[in-house]
């Protein structure tokens, strides 16, 4: 609190008065941003009864509604289902697009542009456009309905492919050439040597992947169809449905959803904001 | 592999340098192609394949029921005298032509402001950032809420207390689309301010001072100096908010579950119409003449970028 205020009184000294305005409606539109959040999670506290009264305070909070949702295990089962392709889909991005970035980055040879260019020209198709071949294809090989269904069409991507090359390519080649005078071989210059040099890049692009799966929605809707391998969101979307107009319930759905990202978000705000920006500008 | 170890042990004599040369240059090139293997298999198999694929049963009657026929260009023809699919082609460009100025406009003022600030920056910045890490399906369903009709709906209670006229909202016509329209800036409208940010941030100061010397007024250096530098950022921004308003999906869906992409087809965009031709009637050969149909448009918006990035 103390070097907020000494901080204010610094900037005072700088800046005009204008700038209190200027604070109190970025305060005010900021609270309006996270309104939705604050009664998704108010209402999730109240009982049936009192869904009808809107302050955003409960009157008489309660957790039954937690509870109501989570015994029967679903949501439970959901979340596992989220994380796990999350986090697979990640390691899997991770490993290849960093490894196909170094290549394209590093090694000379005939090729090399036309492999570069084949993978960029996957970022103008559209995911829609290849749902239909993808859900052939899964039928054919037993994959609807399936952990693999779900995660193999991000398991690399041409836009970390990008990414991590644009990082690579910073690199000095010196490190490289120091390693391979040490007798490593080019699998361990690569990931003993060259990955602990992008680890900025290595962090934004696993919030990306990991942001980007579990927040997925279109492709595990069309690929699941048993309840028991819906991901979170599709899961939250049929829960929501059977609830009809049972709103306190939805809200709590919505908001067991919602938690892991937020707390993903408030111990690592700081990377999470710098890998946005960092993917912005390269991206 | 082994030749070329053999002659790295033999510690290379002034004679074999040349050979011990190529035999590190082949040697590295076998490991490029070794580390591509598998991606080159995978983009082949999971990306070109399906594509070509996509293109080829858009010119087929493929039902998932009888094997695919040939029909040329029926689907095409189908979906052009298609009234709704020009009444869904015109709802997509609604949320483009709407959802991006607006969400542009919006992140670009705050983004300007919020740079400035510097008391309690970081926490008003995430309140800004969080609404982007939501679900959009979940936080669909909290704004669905809001739009609910008196006693339960937030705005219609507000407008209610403001002596206002309540609005039916995601139940008419005319009011659905851009109610669902809000939820889609909203969840955006963080990813943009932080990018707008980084731009900004990019910018050097020294013309900022160069420009205070000369005497240039607030106004003239915002329109003089940071716009124009902050072009490439601008650019990226509207193309990317332009290809997510055109692919809009998620909101939509769990926002009109009861008539998805109602009342009427009046909130119903591309990617629905394509979820529902393939995956509620399974006529996969229509549905796929429509994913090339989006292609075509998305491939469009960024032609247009690239053109405008030449011309800078």
């Amino acid at each position: 609190m103390s070097t907020q205020a000494t901080e204010l009184r610094l900037n005072a000294s700088r800046i005009r008065p204008g700038l209190i305005i200027t604070w109190t409606l970025l305060f005010i539109g900021g609270l309006i941003m996270v309104t939705p959040l604050l009664y998704m999670f108010s209402t999730s506290l109240k009982s049936a009864g009192q869904v009808y009264d809107l302050r955003l305070i409960p009157a008489a909070p309660t957790f039954d509604n937690y509870i109501k949702v989570l015994s029967d295990g679903r949501f439970a089962r959901w979340f596992f289902n989220s994380a796990l392709v999350a986090i697979t889909v990640t390691l899997s991005n991770v490993f290849f697009d960093s490894l196909v970035g170094y290549t394209l980055a590093k090694f000379q040879f005939r090729g090399r542009q036309l492999v570069f260019i084949a993978i960029l020209s996957t970022l103008m198709i559209p995911t829609e456009m290849l749902v239909i071949p993808w859900y052939l294809m899964s039928s054919q090989l037993g994959w609807l309905d399936s952990y693999w269904g779900i995660m193999f069409p991000g398991m690399m991507t041409a836009f970390g492919t990008f990414l991590m090359k644009q990082f690579f390519e910073g690199v000095p080649d010196d490190f490289l050439e120091a390693a391979r005078v040490d007798g490593l071989n080019e699998f361990t210059i690569w990931w003993k040597v060259a990955m602990p040099l992008v680890t900025p890049a290595i962090s934004a692009l696993a919030i990306f992947t990991f942001l980007g799966n579990w927040t997925a929605f279109f492709w595990p809707l069309i690929v699941t169809t048993s309840r028991e391998l819906y991901t979170l969101p599709v899961g939250l979307s049929s829960f929501a449905v059977e609830q009809s107009i049972q709103w306190e319930m939805i809200m709590t759905g919505a908001a067991l959803a919602t938690i892991p990202t937020l707390l993903v978000f408030l111990f690592f705000q700081r990377y999470i904001v710098r890998g946005v920006m960092l993917a912005g500008l390269k991206g | 592999m082994a030749a070329s170890a053999q002659s790295t042990s033999a510690g290379a004599t002034r004679k074999g340098r040349s050979g011990f040369r190529l035999t590190l240059h082949g040697r590295k090139v076998l490991w490029a192609w070794t580390f591509l293997a598998l991606p080159i298999v995978f983009y082949c198999w999971i990306r070109f394949y399906p594509t070509l694929s996509a293109f080829w049963m858009s010119f087929t009657d493929w039902d998932l029921l009888r094997p695919a026929n040939f029909v040329g260009l029926a689907n095409y023809q189908k979906l052009f005298a298609d009234p709704n699919f020009w009444k869904v082609f015109r709802n997509t460009f609604t949320y483009l032509i709407i959802g991006t100025p607006v969400s542009l406009v919006l992140s670009f003022v705050i983004a300007f402001y919020l740079d400035r600030v510097r008391f309690m920056h970081g926490f008003i910045r995430a309140l800004y950032f969080l609404p982007f890490l939501t679900t959009a399906a979940a936080m669909a369903w909290v704004w669905r809420w809001f739009y609910q009709p008196i006693p339960i709906g937030v705005f219609n209670d507000v407008l209610a207390s403001l002596g206002l006229p309540a609005q039916p909202f995601l139940r008419s016509t005319t009011q659905a689309l851009p109610s669902i329209l809000v939820t889609g800036i909203w969840a955006g409208l963080g990813f943009q301010i932080i990018i707008f940010m980084a731009g900004l941030r990019a910018i050097p100061s020294t013309y900022y001072e160069a420009a205070r010397v000369d005497g240039l007024g607030e106004w003239a250096i915002l329109t003089r100096i940071t716009l124009p530098l902050l072009k490439p950022t601008t650019v990226f921004l509207v193309v990317f908010s332009s290809i997510g308003f055109l692919r809009i999906f998620d909101q939509v869906y769990n926002m009109t579950t009861n008539d998805p992409g109602g009342p009427l087809n009046s909130t119903k965009p591309l990617v629905l119409m394509i979820y529902q031709t393939a995956f509620s009637s399974f006529q996969m050969g229509y549905a796929a003449a429509q994913t090339v149909v989006l292609f075509t448009i998305l491939l469009a918006v960024s032609l247009l970028q690239l053109w405008i990035m030449r011309k800078r």
